[in-house]
């Protein structure tokens, strides 16, 4: 199984430590993984803004990236998101097709794809599990409070599999963190006042860790925890599941 | 009017927000209504076909528009009821005020429509020296309070009861300070009987139209649609093109659906179905348009129609919960707002579909399964194309573009201090920067992913 690791930009740029723990936890399942040298973006930022008709430059190049591999997996819900739902390319239609039935988040892939059932994890902390709203209503990773149906979480499955974790039940099991892109800064009252909500239900329930599949999510509620100065951090869900007995 | 001033979403919404615990009592109070919607859809198992059956009956009704429009007035007609067409607002509010000049009525009683919020009907009426009471009970709040609805089912939710006491202290005559939410709604209920009992015309809004009977159901909790419409010589029921349904049958569907939407009860206190007049009087079905056939020719969008007005989109959506319907300055608040008020000014509301995060909890709460936030997003597209988006976003969209088209543009932007973000909005640390406001930055590590992998393939090697 031939598996290309798409690291999203942000994660490329300010949370390394996410990729490699993603990189390292899949080559400890025995997947060879791949890193395309040259992949930057999968276009959303610009698109989520209603610049869709500027994103061909970043669509080709994922195209050329990312084309003949079995899986490509990323640490990153809204990014897997953003590629299933509008990779495009006029000249390499049928390649983009193909990519988008190809792409999984991390979580889903572990899940679904491995069907992994156990994990050499240790991680002894109290840990609030964040619901990205891409993963969650885009790509139903988990299932959503909105609907009259079964409840499952992969990444809460993949969550129980580590020693000493215990998940702290939340007020809002789905709320959304207020991030959205550039509505964090074109809406920054509600946003920031979203953020700070979010926050505050996993550290009224005792949380240590906020996690989540997305870290866009994690990177805006470790913005408003660092200014509040908390003891609180924010760790991606790979990072959990790929830390062992130290 | 709140849109009076000019004012955009955020702007607004960052005022509403300067009263931090006021927007936490606005957001519990809508969160509490989204939780009571949850337990009463929990009890139907089945829930989902519900929601696939009412958006299959709309998807066929938005298909056949014109077919049951014409049976629906056929029908109506046949039934002695006097049927009106109107192409836009001021259309509509011409014939209702040619209705009451006729009979030389400048008094007049109303019962919740959004509809005539949206064609503006009260200040028009009001030019032209007829008086209009909105009878239901928020809908009377706000009107006293010379305010807009802030929410189309909870037109007061915004207004805290010791507000309302004070306000039925100026212009109701209770006591001082009494906040009482007993006393308060006795003494609207004193008020509006004397209203209902000499109010010649009556206007209400329609909930669904039924193409196969040519009768009219309205849904309200308070009764005081029916305590106007059976008291008044002529009764106006005003509705926009798309309120029809095919059949009588199909009735059911909806009205299971629509009060555990919108307050999380089982179903409304009266549903009550209109036909034909009572002898001596008259009933009139004003059928608007108003930007619906255009909005019915935008493939992308045409489905917006299918809302039944249960409001359930805005009591789910955060950004509504925590900014406040008059920060939408339109008179459709909330995520369905956001779709529906651009395609009737798209310049005056090109900020609208911006207010959201594309959480998606509006399209899966939507009893008729309307895809809002894809719409959004959609609207997204469209504004930014007919040049409604400001000329520093798009100088700014570009330069990203262009750096994330380039590996080697994106790695050497890395190389400087993570420059590659200096066009990404969030990404400049000063006081400038809105992220900066109320959150801190992430830090920048020494060296990027690629930078780290570069050098571990090389040591293997």
């Amino acid at each position: 199984m031939k598996v290309a690791l798409f690291v999203p930009c942000y994660v490329d740029q300010f949370y390394p430590k996410a990729a490699i723990a993603t990189l390292e936890l899949l080559e400890k399942l025995g997947v060879e993984v791949h890193y395309p040298k040259n992949q930057t973006c999968c276009g959303q930022p610009m698109a989520n803004s209603g610049y869709e008709h500027l994103t061909a430059g970043c669509n080709s190049l994922f195209v050329d990236n990312f084309s003949g591999y079995d899986y490509i997996v990323c640490p990153s819900g809204s990014c897997t998101l953003h590629i299933k739902e509008h990779l495009h390319s006029p000249e390499k239609e049928e390649q983009a097709v193909d990519i988008r039935k190809r792409v999984y988040e991390l979580t889903e892939f572990l899940i679904d794809v491995l069907q992994v059932k156990e994990l050499k994890s240790h991680f002894p902390y109290k840990v609030g599990l964040h619901q990205s709203c891409h993963g969650l209503r885009g790509l139903r990773i988990s299932q959503m409070s909105e609907l009259v149906a079964p409840a499952f979480s992969k990444p809460a499955q993949l969550l129980d599999m580590v020693q000493g974790l215990e998940l702290v039940p939340l007020s809002r099991q789905d709320d959304c963190c207020g991030f959205g892109g550039t509505f964090c800064v074109v809406e920054e009252a509600v946003s920031s006042k979203m953020g700070k909500d979010r926050v505050e239900d996993h550290i009224e329930h005792g949380a240590q860790y906020i996690t989540s599949a997305d870290l866009s999510c994690l990177m805006h509620m470790e913005g408003i925890l660092r200014r509040q100065k908390s003891d609180v951090k924010v760790i991606h869900v790979a990072e959990i599941l790929n830390h062992s007995h130290e | 009017m709140s849109n009076a001033t000019g004012k955009s979403h955020p702007q607004l919404a960052a005022v509403f927000n300067q009263d931090e615990p006021r927007v936490d009592w606005h957001d519990e109070t809508l969160w509490w209504i989204r939780q009571k919607r949850d337990v009463q859809a929990h009890k139907l198992p089945e829930w989902e076909l519900l929601r696939e059956t009412a958006s299959q009956i709309k998807n066929n009704v938005l298909s056949n528009l014109s077919t049951y429009l014409e049976q629906f007035e056929a029908n109506a007609i046949n039934n002695g009821v006097i049927v009106h067409w109107a192409a836009d607002a001021k259309e509509h509010n011409q014939i209702v005020h040619q209705l009451l000049q006729e009979r030389g009525i400048n008094r007049m009683v109303k019962s919740k429509s959004m509809l005539t919020e949206e064609c503006h009907l009260n200040e028009y009426l009001k030019e032209q020296g007829i008086d209009v009471i909105d009878s239901d009970l928020g809908e009377r709040i706000v009107q006293l309070a010379n305010e807009p609805p802030s929410h189309i089912v909870l037109p007061c939710i915004h207004k805290k009861k010791e507000e309302i006491g004070d306000i039925f202290h100026e212009h109701l005559g209770s006591a001082k300070g009494e906040s009482d939410p007993k006393i308060l709604t006795e003494t609207a209920r004193q008020h509006l009987r004397e209203v209902f009992l000499t109010r010649r015309a009556a206007l209400t809004g329609v909930n669904f139209a039924i193409a196969e009977t040519g009768e009219f159901v309205i849904c309200t909790n308070e009764g005081n649609a029916d305590m106007g419409a059976h008291l008044a010589e002529i009764h106006i029921a005003s509705m926009g093109i798309e309120k029809i349904i095919p059949e009588r049958k199909h009735l059911g569907v909806f009205l299971r659906l629509l009060t555990r939407s919108a307050t999380g009860q089982p179903i409304t206190t009266y549903s009550s179905h209109y036909k034909k007049p009572q002898e001596g009087t008259a009933i009139h079905i004003i059928i608007v348009d108003n930007g619906r056939s255009i909005q019915l020719g935008r493939e992308d969008f045409r489905n917006s129609l299918k809302c039944i007005r249960c409001g359930a989109c805005m009591n789910t959506c955060p950004v509504y919960r925590k900014s406040g319907g008059h920060s939408y300055h339109t008179a459709v608040a909330g995520p369905i707002g956001s779709i529906l008020a651009p395609n009737l000014d798209m310049k005056k509301y090109a900020d609208l579909p911006f207010a959201s995060t594309l959480c998606g909890s509006c399209s899966n709460v939507c009893p008729v399964k309307i895809d809002i936030h894809d719409q959004l997003y959609k609207w997204r597209q469209v504004i930014v194309k007919e040049g409604y988006s400001p000329a520093s976003k798009t100088i700014a969209m570009k330069a990203m573009a262009f750096t994330l088209s380039s590996p080697g543009l994106y790695r050497s932007g890395g190389k400087m201090g993570r420059l590659v973000f200096k066009y990404a909005p969030f990404a400049v640390n000063n006081g400038l920067n809105p992220w900066y406001k109320h959150r801190e930055m992430p830090k920048a590590p020494e060296e990027s992913f690629g930078e780290w992998y570069s050098k571990r393939k090389e040591g293997k090697q």
